[in-house]
């Protein structure tokens, strides 16, 4: 059987692939950038003519894909933990219109917040939702997953809820390869009561959704990847009980491997949901205490709590066994289990923290050197900023940012600001960011006629996840002159130290102007520059 | 047997490259291997590492845990430090040894070398190395030759070859001047 060695993130793309996707729909955002980019370049997805072009945002990806359902055919959608949040009216309701072809959700979540502003749990939306959630521990089930949760979906017409986390999603390993399926037909939905959710036909969805937890449950029941392993250790310890999910089974593993306890041990691997609840009570049989381990929140650690009783003890997260926050790690995990990894080394003396910051040559350099001189001139400006390469503009020597939310925040908090009597209310937003959510803020600006100055720090690209494209492209001046900003202030200007002057002039004017103003300094990414130099070299 | 390697350096410095090659490698020798990298926002200018493991057994964690590194190989010296928690007893430390200051609050360049130099370690100029040979790009290689006598689940000509391997389709000129460097690596270690 052929091997490859594929990043978590390529074993669900490849997956995918071979499961007879029809077309993956994501938006960039680490940790999950790189399964649309594998399909994007994949051979055998161009000979499928798998649609992979980036979506404007997770909303509308999570539409597109279930416009694909509808028709029959199988449909991935990808996003990081956050991207669940501005896609879940479409996610949670298309639980309650169910599927027709195919779809899964994959959330990559970012314990520890490597490059996120949170760590929120993505195993609650599909609780949520109540659909199915798949959390493979390993490259090779992520791959194998992805085949099962397509059939999953189909057989329950639910869409299925992949999770995977930073650590699994960026980490490499060799993956056997099965043979590859057909794509569904075009085959588009006759049964409009199901797909238009007026009240009357809501409800009986949702009863039938409600109805389909018990098969959910048995899904897991059935599932390989979920299962029980006992390892023991002497005759002498005592038995002691684990629930893992997901990677967390692997540093279980790795800590029982290194021989450094006499207990033995009866595991519950668990790689999908619902709960395996008959586990939980097989488990809860054998041993005195049971330990959860899972990467992000606490979430079946609670429901272990629920189903065993307040008598009975369970440890993990919200006992301090683990800890409450951040990722798991080998470390942490071991000391859960009463096993110490301890350091030959302390740590260096020697030693600075090396943050990232932005590429010398960077066009948001420029802007935020201009904004700093100009801000400088008056008593009481704020800069509002937003998710991207220049939110490093809130770090020294710029500290040039207030606020930095979510996509788009940046927009509605200056205008809320200004509302609020602020001036000068300012807003500094990527070019990508501003299509994916900045538009509708600026919209409301605009309504209001507020007292905002909008940056739009326009690179041509998604920098930040590494240089994907842009969906508003050379559409920026119009997007804004569309919404109905006054044409007299939108002003583009190139972002170049020889510039200065005239950006800081551009900046003052559109400040002391009283009303909604747009500067777009606009300059490639150099990033994205030099790689485009590199592909027209090669061409040439 | 079993190596836990941490590679290191700052974001650009191309150790993932070095990953590549030795992830080829334990490809071609049917060696298990995991291999963790950091993407995303600590690319830019910030620090990056790699946890690589080999094994001929099962690896379960995709991260080294605490004191059992074998070898930290680094792009940069007080990136080889940051990591010194995790190296092992028998643990060495491979690495360049001219710093990259892109921060205000380096630390004192003699002490960092004295507390490297009180460390298991082999260091060298590798930029020097390479722009001796009129490659400066391949320094990562001088790297890689360095540390590969310590790597010893695969052999310093399993590596070598799949330097070859990787960088094939760049034609043989570029093949050429990494094994140089690669060599070069592996003569100025001994």
């Amino acid at each position: 059987m052929e091997k490859r060695l594929l990043l978590g993130d390529e074993a669900v793309a490849l997956g995918a692939i071979h499961a007879g996707l029809s077309g993956v729909y994501a938006y960039p955002g680490t940790p999950s950038t790189e399964i649309t980019e594998f399909i994007q370049t994949n051979k055998e997805a161009k000979e499928r003519n798998i649609r992979s072009r980036w979506c404007t945002n997770e909303k509308t990806a999570m539409e597109a894909a279930l416009g694909m359902s509808y028709c029959g055919k199988r449909a991935l959608v990808c996003m990081k933990h956050v991207g669940m949040n501005v896609c879940a009216d479409a996610f949670v309701n298309s639980a309650v219109t169910g599927v027709n072809g195919g779809v899964v959700v994959l959330a990559a979540d970012d314990p520890s917040m490597h490059s996120s502003q949170n760590e929120q749990d993505s195993r609650f939306y599909g609780k949520f939702a109540m659909v199915p959630v798949f959390e493979p521990s390993n490259q090779q089930e992520a791959y194998d997953m992805m085949s099962r949760a397509f059939d999953l979906s189909e057989k329950l017409h639910e869409p299925v809820l992949m999770r995977v986390v930073t650590r699994l999603a960026h980490s490499r390993a060799a993956v056997e390869i099965r043979q590859a399926k057909q794509q569904n037909a075009l085959n588009p939905s006759t049964d409009n009561s199901h797909w238009v959710l007026l009240p009357g036909n809501a409800r009986r969805n949702y009863a039938e959704l409600i109805q389909k937890q018990g098969d959910m449950l048995q899904a897991s029941y059935d599932a390989e990847t979920n299962d029980m392993i006992s390892i023991s250790n002497s005759d002498k310890g005592s038995w002691k009980g684990v629930v893992a999910c997901g990677i967390g089974y692997n540093y279980v593993r790795e800590a029982l491997a290194s021989g450094a306890t006499d207990d033995n041990f009866a595991i519950l691997k668990v790689t999908q949901y619902p709960l395996p609840e008959d586990g939980v009570r097989q488990l809860a049989q054998m041993c005195s205490e049971i330990l959860v381990v899972e990467d992000g929140q606490p979430v079946v650690e609670d429901d272990v709590k629920k189903l065993l009783g307040a008598d009975f003890k369970v440890e993990g997260r919200l006992t301090g066994r683990l800890p409450r926050a951040g990722e798991l790690n080998p470390d942490n995990v071991a000391l859960g289990l009463g096993m110490e990894n301890k350091p030959v080394y302390d740590t260096a003396k020697n030693l600075a923290p090396r943050p990232p910051q932005l590429c010398q040559g960077c066009g948001h350099r420029d802007v935020y050197t201009a904004l700093g001189e100009v801000v400088k001139e008056y008593e009481n400006a704020r800069v509002f900023g937003d998710i991207g390469c220049y939110t490093l503009g809130a770090l020294p020597p710029f500290k040039a940012l207030a606020s930095c939310v979510d996509m788009g925040a940046s927009i509605t908090m200056a205008k809320g600001a200004a509302d609020a009597g602020l001036w000068p209310a300012i807003a500094v937003i990527g070019d990508s960011t501003f299509t994916h959510s900045g538009m509708t803020g600026l919209l409301d600006a605009v309504n209001d006629n507020s007292n905002v100055t909008i940056i739009i720090s326009d690179n041509l690209t998604t920098g930040m996840t590494g240089g994907q494209d842009s969906a508003g492209l050379n559409k920026y001046e119009a997007i804004c002159l569309g919404l109905g900003v006054d044409p007299d202030h939108v002003k583009v200007v190139v972002p170049l130290p020889k510039n200065m002057p005239e950006i800081t002039q551009t900046l003052r004017d559109e400040i002391n102007y009283k009303g909604v103003s747009v500067i777009i300094p606009r300059r490639e990414c150099i990033q994205t520059a030099a790689r485009h130099a590199r592909e027209k070299a090669k061409k040439q | 047997m079993k190596k836990d390697i941490i590679l290191c350096g700052v974001g650009g410095q191309g150790i993932l490259s070095i990953a590549t090659i030795i992830g080829e490698a334990a490809t071609e020798a049917g060696i298990q291997l995991k291999q963790a990298e950091v993407h995303g926002m600590s690319q830019r200018g910030g620090d990056v590492q790699s946890n690589l493991r080999l094994s001929t057994d099962t690896i379960w964690s995709d991260q080294i845990p605490t004191g059992q590194t074998d070898v930290i190989i680094s792009m940069e010296p007080m990136e080889a430090l940051r990591y010194l928690p995790y190296l092992g007893p028998k643990g060495v430390i491979v690495t360049s040894s001219k710093t990259f200051v892109n921060i205000p609050n380096y630390p004192d360049e003699a002490a960092l070398k004295a507390e490297l130099a009180d460390l298991p370690n082999v260091q060298l100029e590798i930029e020097e190395i390479a722009a001796e040979l009129k490659s400066p790009k391949s320094a990562n290689m001088v790297l890689l030759g360095m540390a590969a006598p310590y790597i010893e689940i695969l052999s310093v000509e399993q590596l070598r070859k799949a330097v070859s391997v990787i960088f094939a389709r760049k034609g043989e000129a570029v093949v050429e001047a990494n094994l140089k460097a690669f060599d070069r690596g592996v003569e100025a270690a001994k």
